[in-house]
Protein backbone atom coordinates (compact mmCIF):
# COMPACT_ATOMS: atom_id res chain seq x y z
CA UNK A 1 0.00 0.00 0.00
CA UNK A 2 1.50 3.30 -1.02
CA UNK A 3 1.72 6.23 1.31
CA UNK A 4 -0.89 8.19 -0.62
CA UNK A 5 -3.42 5.43 -0.14
CA UNK A 6 -2.67 5.44 3.57
CA UNK A 7 -3.21 9.18 3.68
CA UNK A 8 -6.50 8.78 1.80
CA UNK A 9 -7.61 6.05 4.22
CA UNK A 10 -6.56 7.59 7.49
CA UNK A 11 -6.25 11.36 7.08
CA UNK A 12 -9.72 11.92 8.58
CA UNK A 13 -9.90 8.73 10.63
CA UNK A 14 -10.15 10.75 13.85
CA UNK A 15 -13.42 12.24 12.57
CA UNK A 16 -14.76 8.83 11.55
CA UNK A 17 -14.18 9.01 7.79
CA UNK A 18 -12.15 6.55 5.75
CA UNK A 19 -10.88 3.17 6.87
CA UNK A 20 -12.69 1.93 9.98
CA UNK A 21 -10.06 -0.43 11.39
CA UNK A 22 -6.81 0.98 12.68
CA UNK A 23 -3.64 -0.69 11.40
CA UNK A 24 -2.87 -3.73 13.55
CA UNK A 25 0.53 -4.93 12.44
CA UNK A 26 3.43 -3.95 10.18
CA UNK A 27 3.15 -0.32 11.11
CA UNK A 28 4.74 2.02 8.62
CA UNK A 29 6.11 5.46 9.33
CA UNK A 30 3.54 6.83 6.91
CA UNK A 31 0.66 5.32 8.89
CA UNK A 32 1.96 6.80 12.10
CA UNK A 33 2.45 10.24 10.62
CA UNK A 34 -1.00 10.20 9.01
CA UNK A 35 -2.97 8.93 11.98
CA UNK A 36 -1.26 11.13 14.54
CA UNK A 37 -1.73 14.11 12.24
CA UNK A 38 -5.36 13.12 11.89
CA UNK A 39 -5.67 13.16 15.67
CA UNK A 40 -4.23 16.66 15.74
CA UNK A 41 -7.52 17.86 14.23
CA UNK A 42 -9.11 17.30 17.65
CA UNK A 43 -6.36 19.17 19.45
CA UNK A 44 -6.89 22.13 17.16
CA UNK A 45 -10.67 21.84 17.57
CA UNK A 46 -10.53 21.90 21.37
CA UNK A 47 -7.85 24.55 21.53
CA UNK A 48 -9.39 26.94 19.01
CA UNK A 49 -12.96 26.75 20.30
CA UNK A 50 -12.05 26.88 23.99
CA UNK A 51 -9.78 29.84 23.34
CA UNK A 52 -12.36 31.60 21.19
CA UNK A 53 -15.23 31.29 23.66
CA UNK A 54 -12.92 31.53 26.67
CA UNK A 55 -11.72 34.97 25.64
CA UNK A 56 -15.10 36.57 26.32
CA UNK A 57 -15.59 34.84 29.64
CA UNK A 58 -12.01 35.76 30.57
CA UNK A 59 -12.61 39.46 29.94
CA UNK A 60 -15.84 39.30 31.96
CA UNK A 61 -14.02 37.54 34.80
CA UNK A 62 -11.21 40.10 34.76
CA UNK A 63 -13.67 42.99 34.92
CA UNK A 64 -15.67 41.13 37.56
CA UNK A 65 -12.62 40.50 39.72
CA UNK A 66 -11.67 44.18 39.49
CA UNK A 67 -15.19 45.34 40.37
CA UNK A 68 -15.83 47.15 43.64
CA UNK A 69 -19.17 45.44 44.14
CA UNK A 70 -18.64 42.13 45.98
CA UNK A 71 -21.66 40.72 44.17
CA UNK A 72 -19.56 40.60 40.99
CA UNK A 73 -16.14 40.33 42.58
CA UNK A 74 -16.65 37.28 44.79
CA UNK A 75 -18.01 34.88 42.13
CA UNK A 76 -15.23 35.89 39.73
CA UNK A 77 -12.59 35.40 42.42
CA UNK A 78 -13.92 31.99 43.36
CA UNK A 79 -14.25 30.84 39.78
CA UNK A 80 -10.65 31.78 39.06
CA UNK A 81 -9.45 30.25 42.33
CA UNK A 82 -11.17 26.90 41.76
CA UNK A 83 -10.05 26.46 38.18
CA UNK A 84 -6.50 27.73 38.70
CA UNK A 85 -5.97 26.00 42.03
CA UNK A 86 -6.82 22.46 40.97
CA UNK A 87 -5.33 20.15 38.35
CA UNK A 88 -7.00 20.10 34.95
CA UNK A 89 -6.77 16.32 35.03
CA UNK A 90 -8.99 16.19 38.13
CA UNK A 91 -11.36 18.74 36.60
CA UNK A 92 -11.82 16.49 33.58
CA UNK A 93 -12.63 13.47 35.76
CA UNK A 94 -14.95 15.45 38.01
CA UNK A 95 -16.79 17.00 35.07
CA UNK A 96 -17.20 13.64 33.36
CA UNK A 97 -18.74 12.00 36.41
CA UNK A 98 -20.89 15.07 37.02
CA UNK A 99 -22.17 14.88 33.44
CA UNK A 100 -22.88 11.16 33.90
CA UNK A 101 -25.02 11.99 36.92
CA UNK A 102 -26.83 14.71 35.01
CA UNK A 103 -27.47 12.28 32.19
CA UNK A 104 -29.07 9.78 34.56
CA UNK A 105 -31.26 12.51 35.93
CA UNK A 106 -32.29 14.06 32.61
CA UNK A 107 -31.52 12.40 29.25
CA UNK A 108 -31.26 15.91 27.74
CA UNK A 109 -27.71 16.09 29.10
CA UNK A 110 -26.59 13.09 27.07
CA UNK A 111 -24.32 15.03 24.66
CA UNK A 112 -22.36 16.41 27.60
CA UNK A 113 -20.88 12.99 28.36
CA UNK A 114 -19.18 12.85 24.98
CA UNK A 115 -15.67 14.24 24.70
CA UNK A 116 -16.72 16.54 21.85
CA UNK A 117 -18.83 18.74 24.10
CA UNK A 118 -18.00 17.77 27.68
CA UNK A 119 -14.23 18.17 27.44
CA UNK A 120 -14.68 21.38 25.49
CA UNK A 121 -16.69 22.87 28.35
CA UNK A 122 -14.01 21.99 30.90
CA UNK A 123 -11.25 23.44 28.72
CA UNK A 124 -13.38 26.53 28.12
CA UNK A 125 -13.81 27.18 31.86
CA UNK A 126 -10.19 26.34 32.57
CA UNK A 127 -8.69 28.68 30.00
CA UNK A 128 -11.19 31.40 30.92
CA UNK A 129 -9.97 31.25 34.52
CA UNK A 130 -6.27 31.40 33.61
CA UNK A 131 -6.76 34.15 31.01
CA UNK A 132 -9.10 35.98 33.38
CA UNK A 133 -6.28 36.18 35.91
CA UNK A 134 -3.89 37.41 33.22
CA UNK A 135 -6.32 40.10 32.06
CA UNK A 136 -7.05 41.06 35.65
CA UNK A 137 -3.36 41.70 36.17
CA UNK A 138 -3.24 43.69 32.94
CA UNK A 139 -6.31 45.66 33.96
CA UNK A 140 -4.63 46.70 37.19
CA UNK A 141 -1.59 47.94 35.32
CA UNK A 142 -3.47 50.15 32.87
CA UNK A 143 -1.63 53.49 33.29
CA UNK A 144 -3.49 55.98 35.45
CA UNK A 145 -2.77 58.73 32.97
CA UNK A 146 -4.64 56.90 30.19
CA UNK A 147 -7.77 56.69 32.32
CA UNK A 148 -7.48 60.33 33.39
CA UNK A 149 -7.04 61.41 29.79
CA UNK A 150 -10.19 59.49 28.84
CA UNK A 151 -12.08 61.20 31.64
CA UNK A 152 -10.75 64.58 30.56
CA UNK A 153 -12.34 63.94 27.18
CA UNK A 154 -15.63 63.37 28.95
CA UNK A 155 -15.74 59.62 28.45
CA UNK A 156 -17.50 57.58 31.08
CA UNK A 157 -18.65 54.03 31.70
CA UNK A 158 -18.93 51.83 28.66
CA UNK A 159 -17.32 54.30 26.21
CA UNK A 160 -14.29 54.70 28.46
CA UNK A 161 -13.95 50.95 28.83
CA UNK A 162 -14.37 50.15 25.16
CA UNK A 163 -12.12 52.86 23.77
CA UNK A 164 -9.38 53.21 26.37
CA UNK A 165 -9.26 50.60 29.12
CA UNK A 166 -10.04 47.46 27.10
CA UNK A 167 -7.50 48.04 24.29
CA UNK A 168 -4.75 48.90 26.79
CA UNK A 169 -5.57 45.89 28.92
CA UNK A 170 -5.44 43.62 25.89
CA UNK A 171 -2.15 45.14 24.78
CA UNK A 172 -0.52 44.69 28.17
CA UNK A 173 -1.80 41.18 28.72
CA UNK A 174 -1.17 39.88 25.22
CA UNK A 175 2.31 38.30 25.68
CA UNK A 176 1.09 36.31 28.70
CA UNK A 177 -2.10 35.46 26.88
CA UNK A 178 -0.05 34.00 24.03
CA UNK A 179 1.71 31.84 26.57
CA UNK A 180 -1.62 30.69 27.98
CA UNK A 181 -2.88 29.84 24.49
CA UNK A 182 0.15 27.61 23.92
CA UNK A 183 -0.50 25.87 27.24
CA UNK A 184 -4.13 25.37 26.37
CA UNK A 185 -3.25 23.57 23.16
CA UNK A 186 -0.85 21.39 25.12
CA UNK A 187 -3.53 20.67 27.70
CA UNK A 188 -5.88 19.33 25.03
CA UNK A 189 -3.76 16.17 24.92
CA UNK A 190 -5.17 15.20 28.34
CA UNK A 191 -8.76 14.84 27.14
CA UNK A 192 -8.73 11.19 26.12
CA UNK A 193 -6.69 10.07 29.12
CA UNK A 194 -9.11 11.40 31.69
CA UNK A 195 -12.38 9.55 31.68
CA UNK A 196 -13.88 10.90 28.50
CA UNK A 197 -14.19 7.88 26.22
CA UNK A 198 -12.89 7.86 22.64
CA UNK A 199 -15.79 6.50 20.57
CA UNK A 200 -14.77 4.06 17.84
CA UNK A 201 -11.13 4.99 18.45
CA UNK A 202 -11.64 8.56 17.33
CA UNK A 203 -8.98 10.24 19.42
CA UNK A 204 -6.48 13.05 19.44
CA UNK A 205 -2.80 13.05 18.45
CA UNK A 206 -1.53 11.65 21.74
CA UNK A 207 -4.24 9.00 21.75
CA UNK A 208 -3.00 7.56 18.47
CA UNK A 209 0.63 7.97 19.51
CA UNK A 210 0.07 5.94 22.65
CA UNK A 211 -1.87 3.40 20.55
CA UNK A 212 1.21 2.92 18.38
CA UNK A 213 3.55 2.91 21.37
CA UNK A 214 1.45 0.22 23.04
CA UNK A 215 1.30 -1.91 19.93
CA UNK A 216 4.94 -1.65 18.87
CA UNK A 217 6.61 -1.29 22.30
CA UNK A 218 8.69 1.35 20.61
CA UNK A 219 8.20 4.86 22.01
CA UNK A 220 10.98 6.31 19.87
CA UNK A 221 8.84 6.82 16.77
CA UNK A 222 5.28 7.90 17.68
CA UNK A 223 6.14 10.35 20.49
CA UNK A 224 8.70 12.31 18.49
CA UNK A 225 6.05 12.56 15.75
CA UNK A 226 3.61 14.11 18.25
CA UNK A 227 6.39 16.40 19.42
CA UNK A 228 7.05 17.46 15.83
CA UNK A 229 3.40 18.27 15.21
CA UNK A 230 3.12 20.24 18.42
CA UNK A 231 6.25 22.27 17.73
CA UNK A 232 4.69 23.19 14.38
CA UNK A 233 1.39 24.05 16.06
CA UNK A 234 3.18 26.19 18.64
CA UNK A 235 5.07 28.07 15.93
CA UNK A 236 1.86 28.76 14.01
CA UNK A 237 0.23 29.97 17.23
CA UNK A 238 3.12 32.30 18.03
CA UNK A 239 2.95 33.64 14.48
CA UNK A 240 -0.78 34.35 14.64
CA UNK A 241 -0.63 35.93 18.09
CA UNK A 242 2.39 37.95 16.95
CA UNK A 243 0.29 39.46 14.15
CA UNK A 244 -2.38 40.49 16.64
CA UNK A 245 0.30 41.84 18.95
CA UNK A 246 1.64 44.01 16.13
CA UNK A 247 -1.79 45.42 15.50
CA UNK A 248 -2.42 46.12 19.18
CA UNK A 249 0.83 48.05 19.47
CA UNK A 250 0.73 49.85 16.13
CA UNK A 251 0.24 53.31 17.70
CA UNK A 252 3.42 53.11 19.75
CA UNK A 253 6.79 54.44 18.57
CA UNK A 254 8.92 51.70 16.98
CA UNK A 255 11.38 51.31 19.84
CA UNK A 256 8.73 51.05 22.55
CA UNK A 257 6.78 48.22 20.98
CA UNK A 258 7.10 45.02 22.98
CA UNK A 259 8.55 42.36 20.75
CA UNK A 260 6.96 38.96 20.56
CA UNK A 261 9.82 36.62 21.14
CA UNK A 262 9.92 33.33 19.32
CA UNK A 263 10.83 31.78 22.65
CA UNK A 264 7.70 31.87 24.74
CA UNK A 265 7.85 31.74 28.51
CA UNK A 266 7.22 28.25 29.70
CA UNK A 267 5.43 28.85 32.96
CA UNK A 268 1.77 29.49 33.44
CA UNK B 1 -12.83 -0.29 63.00
CA UNK B 2 -15.50 0.67 65.51
CA UNK B 3 -17.20 -2.04 67.56
CA UNK B 4 -20.65 -1.20 66.17
CA UNK B 5 -19.46 -1.97 62.63
CA UNK B 6 -19.96 -5.74 63.05
CA UNK B 7 -22.94 -5.93 60.72
CA UNK B 8 -23.01 -2.97 58.31
CA UNK B 9 -26.31 -4.00 56.69
CA UNK B 10 -28.18 -2.99 59.84
CA UNK B 11 -26.66 0.48 59.98
CA UNK B 12 -27.69 3.63 58.19
CA UNK B 13 -27.00 7.34 58.02
CA UNK B 14 -23.90 8.81 59.60
CA UNK B 15 -23.12 5.66 61.57
CA UNK B 16 -22.95 3.66 58.35
CA UNK B 17 -20.76 6.35 56.80
CA UNK B 18 -18.37 6.33 59.78
CA UNK B 19 -17.99 2.57 59.34
CA UNK B 20 -17.64 2.86 55.55
CA UNK B 21 -14.95 5.51 55.82
CA UNK B 22 -12.85 3.39 58.17
CA UNK B 23 -12.71 0.15 56.18
CA UNK B 24 -9.34 -1.23 55.14
CA UNK B 25 -9.74 -0.20 51.53
CA UNK B 26 -10.50 3.35 52.52
CA UNK B 27 -7.24 3.44 54.45
CA UNK B 28 -5.42 2.46 51.28
CA UNK B 29 -7.04 5.53 49.72
CA UNK B 30 -5.89 7.75 52.59
CA UNK B 31 -2.41 6.28 52.36
CA UNK B 32 -2.23 7.16 48.70
CA UNK B 33 -2.44 10.85 49.70
CA UNK B 34 0.74 10.19 51.63
CA UNK B 35 2.24 8.49 48.58
CA UNK B 36 1.51 11.55 46.47
CA UNK B 37 3.03 13.90 49.04
CA UNK B 38 6.13 11.72 49.39
CA UNK B 39 6.57 11.54 45.62
CA UNK B 40 6.11 15.30 45.44
CA UNK B 41 8.72 15.99 48.10
CA UNK B 42 11.20 13.63 46.44
CA UNK B 43 10.52 14.95 42.96
CA UNK B 44 11.02 18.61 43.85
CA UNK B 45 14.69 18.32 44.91
CA UNK B 46 15.42 15.93 42.02
CA UNK B 47 13.95 18.43 39.58
CA UNK B 48 15.85 21.27 41.23
CA UNK B 49 19.09 19.30 40.92
CA UNK B 50 18.42 18.60 37.24
CA UNK B 51 17.57 22.27 36.78
CA UNK B 52 20.73 23.44 38.51
CA UNK B 53 22.82 21.11 36.36
CA UNK B 54 21.03 22.28 33.23
CA UNK B 55 21.50 25.93 34.09
CA UNK B 56 25.22 25.47 34.79
CA UNK B 57 25.61 23.51 31.56
CA UNK B 58 23.85 26.27 29.61
CA UNK B 59 26.31 28.83 31.04
CA UNK B 60 29.36 26.68 30.39
CA UNK B 61 32.30 27.98 28.40
CA UNK B 62 32.65 24.63 26.66
CA UNK B 63 30.50 24.85 23.56
CA UNK B 64 29.12 21.28 23.32
CA UNK B 65 28.14 21.32 26.99
CA UNK B 66 26.46 24.70 26.47
CA UNK B 67 24.51 23.33 23.53
CA UNK B 68 23.33 20.38 25.58
CA UNK B 69 22.20 22.75 28.34
CA UNK B 70 20.38 25.07 25.95
CA UNK B 71 18.75 22.13 24.19
CA UNK B 72 17.59 20.77 27.54
CA UNK B 73 16.04 24.13 28.46
CA UNK B 74 14.42 24.47 25.04
CA UNK B 75 13.05 20.93 25.28
CA UNK B 76 9.90 21.75 27.22
CA UNK B 77 8.84 24.56 24.90
CA UNK B 78 6.41 23.67 22.20
CA UNK B 79 5.71 20.10 23.26
CA UNK B 80 3.11 19.10 25.89
CA UNK B 81 4.76 17.78 29.05
CA UNK B 82 2.48 14.75 29.10
CA UNK B 83 4.13 13.56 25.86
CA UNK B 84 7.45 13.51 27.70
CA UNK B 85 5.93 11.68 30.63
CA UNK B 86 4.56 8.93 28.46
CA UNK B 87 7.73 8.78 26.38
CA UNK B 88 10.33 8.76 29.15
CA UNK B 89 8.69 6.08 31.26
CA UNK B 90 8.89 3.53 28.44
CA UNK B 91 12.14 4.86 27.01
CA UNK B 92 13.97 4.81 30.35
CA UNK B 93 12.70 1.33 31.10
CA UNK B 94 13.85 0.02 27.73
CA UNK B 95 17.19 1.82 27.96
CA UNK B 96 17.93 0.29 31.38
CA UNK B 97 16.92 -3.18 30.27
CA UNK B 98 18.95 -2.87 27.10
CA UNK B 99 22.06 -1.83 29.05
CA UNK B 100 21.66 -4.72 31.47
CA UNK B 101 21.03 -7.02 28.54
CA UNK B 102 24.32 -5.97 26.92
CA UNK B 103 26.11 -6.51 30.18
CA UNK B 104 24.54 -9.75 31.42
CA UNK B 105 23.94 -11.64 28.19
CA UNK B 106 26.81 -10.75 25.83
CA UNK B 107 26.33 -13.92 23.76
CA UNK B 108 22.69 -13.23 22.87
CA UNK B 109 22.52 -13.06 19.08
CA UNK B 110 18.87 -12.27 18.32
CA UNK B 111 17.81 -8.66 17.71
CA UNK B 112 16.20 -6.76 20.59
CA UNK B 113 13.26 -5.59 18.54
CA UNK B 114 11.47 -8.44 16.84
CA UNK B 115 8.50 -7.03 14.98
CA UNK B 116 6.34 -5.52 17.67
CA UNK B 117 8.21 -6.98 20.61
CA UNK B 118 11.01 -5.74 22.78
CA UNK B 119 12.91 -8.81 23.94
CA UNK B 120 15.78 -8.97 26.39
CA UNK B 121 17.10 -12.03 28.17
CA UNK B 122 15.40 -13.04 31.42
CA UNK B 123 18.31 -11.98 33.63
CA UNK B 124 18.12 -8.45 32.27
CA UNK B 125 14.47 -7.86 33.08
CA UNK B 126 13.85 -5.00 35.48
CA UNK B 127 12.80 -5.84 38.06
CA UNK B 128 13.39 -9.59 37.73
CA UNK B 129 10.12 -11.38 37.08
CA UNK B 130 10.65 -13.40 40.28
CA UNK B 131 11.03 -10.27 42.40
CA UNK B 132 8.30 -9.56 44.96
CA UNK B 133 5.48 -7.18 44.09
CA UNK B 134 6.95 -4.42 46.24
CA UNK B 135 9.97 -4.08 43.98
CA UNK B 136 7.79 -3.72 40.92
CA UNK B 137 6.00 -0.85 42.60
CA UNK B 138 9.22 0.75 43.80
CA UNK B 139 10.69 0.45 40.31
CA UNK B 140 7.59 2.02 38.75
CA UNK B 141 7.59 4.84 41.27
CA UNK B 142 11.28 5.61 40.77
CA UNK B 143 10.84 5.67 37.00
CA UNK B 144 7.97 8.09 37.48
CA UNK B 145 10.00 10.29 39.82
CA UNK B 146 12.95 10.31 37.46
CA UNK B 147 10.69 11.24 34.55
CA UNK B 148 9.11 14.07 36.51
CA UNK B 149 12.60 15.15 37.52
CA UNK B 150 13.78 15.35 33.93
CA UNK B 151 10.77 17.28 32.66
CA UNK B 152 10.42 19.67 35.59
CA UNK B 153 14.19 19.98 35.72
CA UNK B 154 14.00 21.56 32.29
CA UNK B 155 11.47 24.10 33.60
CA UNK B 156 13.67 24.74 36.64
CA UNK B 157 16.78 25.09 34.47
CA UNK B 158 15.02 27.85 32.55
CA UNK B 159 14.16 29.67 35.78
CA UNK B 160 17.62 29.28 37.32
CA UNK B 161 19.36 30.27 34.09
CA UNK B 162 17.35 33.49 34.07
CA UNK B 163 18.01 34.08 37.77
CA UNK B 164 21.77 33.66 37.35
CA UNK B 165 21.72 36.28 34.63
CA UNK B 166 19.61 38.61 36.77
CA UNK B 167 22.23 38.93 39.52
CA UNK B 168 23.78 42.36 38.94
CA UNK B 169 26.98 42.15 36.94
CA UNK B 170 28.69 44.51 39.39
CA UNK B 171 28.50 41.86 42.11
CA UNK B 172 30.62 39.45 40.08
CA UNK B 173 33.01 42.22 39.10
CA UNK B 174 33.48 43.08 42.76
CA UNK B 175 34.23 39.44 43.52
CA UNK B 176 36.80 39.40 40.73
CA UNK B 177 38.31 42.60 42.06
CA UNK B 178 38.80 40.84 45.40
CA UNK B 179 40.78 38.20 43.58
CA UNK B 180 38.23 35.38 43.57
CA UNK B 181 38.48 32.75 40.88
CA UNK B 182 35.44 32.31 38.61
CA UNK B 183 34.53 29.19 40.56
CA UNK B 184 34.67 31.00 43.89
CA UNK B 185 32.71 33.95 42.52
CA UNK B 186 30.08 31.54 41.24
CA UNK B 187 29.59 29.63 44.49
CA UNK B 188 30.09 32.44 46.98
CA UNK B 189 28.51 35.41 45.22
CA UNK B 190 26.25 34.28 42.38
CA UNK B 191 24.54 31.24 43.89
CA UNK B 192 23.56 32.83 47.23
CA UNK B 193 22.14 35.89 45.48
CA UNK B 194 20.30 34.21 42.65
CA UNK B 195 17.56 32.62 44.80
CA UNK B 196 15.54 35.78 45.26
CA UNK B 197 15.42 36.23 41.49
CA UNK B 198 14.56 32.56 41.02
CA UNK B 199 11.88 32.46 43.70
CA UNK B 200 8.90 33.77 41.70
CA UNK B 201 9.64 31.30 38.92
CA UNK B 202 10.28 28.44 41.34
CA UNK B 203 7.08 29.12 43.29
CA UNK B 204 5.19 29.04 40.03
CA UNK B 205 6.93 25.79 39.19
CA UNK B 206 6.00 24.28 42.55
CA UNK B 207 2.35 25.08 41.84
CA UNK B 208 2.61 23.45 38.42
CA UNK B 209 4.31 20.44 39.99
CA UNK B 210 1.50 20.04 42.53
CA UNK B 211 -1.04 20.21 39.75
CA UNK B 212 0.90 17.67 37.69
CA UNK B 213 0.88 14.98 40.41
CA UNK B 214 -2.40 13.38 39.25
CA UNK B 215 -0.55 12.51 36.05
CA UNK B 216 1.39 9.95 38.10
CA UNK B 217 -1.72 7.85 37.60
CA UNK B 218 -0.94 7.67 33.88
CA UNK B 219 2.57 6.45 34.69
CA UNK B 220 1.25 3.44 36.54
CA UNK B 221 1.55 4.63 40.14
CA UNK B 222 -1.32 3.66 42.43
CA UNK B 223 -2.07 7.22 43.48
CA UNK B 224 -5.16 9.04 44.65
CA UNK B 225 -6.73 9.09 41.19
CA UNK B 226 -6.36 5.33 40.95
CA UNK B 227 -7.99 4.75 44.32
CA UNK B 228 -10.73 7.32 43.76
CA UNK B 229 -11.72 5.47 40.60
CA UNK B 230 -11.43 2.07 42.28
CA UNK B 231 -13.44 2.90 45.38
CA UNK B 232 -15.85 5.35 43.78
CA UNK B 233 -17.24 2.92 41.22
CA UNK B 234 -20.52 1.31 42.18
CA UNK B 235 -19.99 -1.43 44.77
CA UNK B 236 -22.02 -4.58 44.30
CA UNK B 237 -23.62 -6.06 47.47
CA UNK B 238 -22.28 -9.46 46.45
CA UNK B 239 -18.66 -8.43 46.87
CA UNK B 240 -18.76 -5.95 49.71
CA UNK B 241 -20.50 -5.28 52.98
CA UNK B 242 -20.83 -1.64 52.01
CA UNK B 243 -22.74 -1.49 48.73
CA UNK B 244 -23.23 1.94 47.16
CA UNK B 245 -23.92 3.47 43.76
CA UNK B 246 -21.52 5.34 41.53
CA UNK B 247 -19.76 7.70 43.94
CA UNK B 248 -16.84 8.67 41.75
CA UNK B 249 -18.22 12.21 41.54
CA UNK B 250 -17.88 12.62 45.32
CA UNK B 251 -14.45 11.01 45.43
CA UNK B 252 -13.15 13.34 42.77
CA UNK B 253 -14.80 16.27 44.52
CA UNK B 254 -12.76 15.33 47.59
CA UNK B 255 -9.60 15.28 45.45
CA UNK B 256 -10.47 18.70 44.05
CA UNK B 257 -10.86 20.12 47.55
CA UNK B 258 -7.57 18.50 48.60
CA UNK B 259 -5.72 20.13 45.72
CA UNK B 260 -7.38 23.50 46.28
CA UNK B 261 -6.35 23.45 49.94
CA UNK B 262 -2.84 22.33 49.09
CA UNK B 263 -2.22 24.99 46.43
CA UNK B 264 -3.70 27.68 48.70
CA UNK B 265 -1.46 26.63 51.58
CA UNK B 266 1.58 26.61 49.28
CA UNK B 267 0.69 30.09 48.07
CA UNK B 268 0.64 31.44 51.61
CA UNK B 269 3.90 29.75 52.62
CA UNK B 270 5.71 30.85 49.45
CA UNK B 271 4.46 34.40 49.97
CA UNK B 272 6.04 34.46 53.43
CA UNK B 273 9.25 32.94 52.08
CA UNK B 274 9.51 35.64 49.41
CA UNK B 275 9.18 38.27 52.08
CA UNK B 276 11.94 36.70 54.15
CA UNK B 277 14.35 36.27 51.27
CA UNK B 278 13.82 39.87 50.17
CA UNK B 279 15.56 41.12 53.32
CA UNK B 280 18.54 43.23 52.39
CA UNK B 281 18.32 42.51 48.67
CA UNK B 282 18.79 45.14 46.00
CA UNK B 283 15.31 44.45 44.61
CA UNK B 284 12.16 46.56 44.82
CA UNK B 285 10.76 44.35 47.58
CA UNK B 286 13.94 44.48 49.61
CA UNK B 287 14.25 48.26 49.30
CA UNK B 288 10.63 48.69 50.36
CA UNK B 289 11.26 46.59 53.48
CA UNK B 290 14.37 48.63 54.27
CA UNK B 291 12.40 51.88 54.08
CA UNK B 292 9.63 50.54 56.29
CA UNK B 293 12.06 49.55 59.01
Amino acid sequence: MSCWETVADYAFRSLGFGERLLPRSDFTLCQQFTLIGSGLIWNVYYGALALGFGFFLAVSLAVGKAAANPLFRKPAEWFIFVFRGSPLFIQFFLAYFLFLKLKQWQPVFDPLTSAVLGALIVLFFNTAAYSGEIFHGALRSVPRGDVEAAEAYGMTGWTKFRRVIFPTMLRLGWPSYTNEAIFLFHATTLVFFSGFPAWQQKGDALYYASYFADKTFNPFIPYPIVAFYFVLLTLVLIGLFGLVNRRLNRHLPQDQRPRMRLKPQILR
Amino acid sequence: MFSYCEDPSTLDGLVWLSCYLTTGKQFLFYQSFGTVLILLFITAPVALAFGFGGAIAARSRIAPLRWVGKLYIAMVRGVPDIVYFMFFVIALDQALEWLRHKWKCPDWDQPIRQGSDFIVCAQAKLPLSAAPQVWHEVYNASLAIFTFGIVFGAFAANVLFGAMRAVPRAQIETAEAYGMTPRQAFWRILVPQMWIYALPGLSNLWMILIKATPLLFLLGVEDIVYWARELGGSANPRFTDYPHGDWRLWYFLALLVFYLAFTRLSEIVLGRLTERLSHGQATLGGVKQGKAA
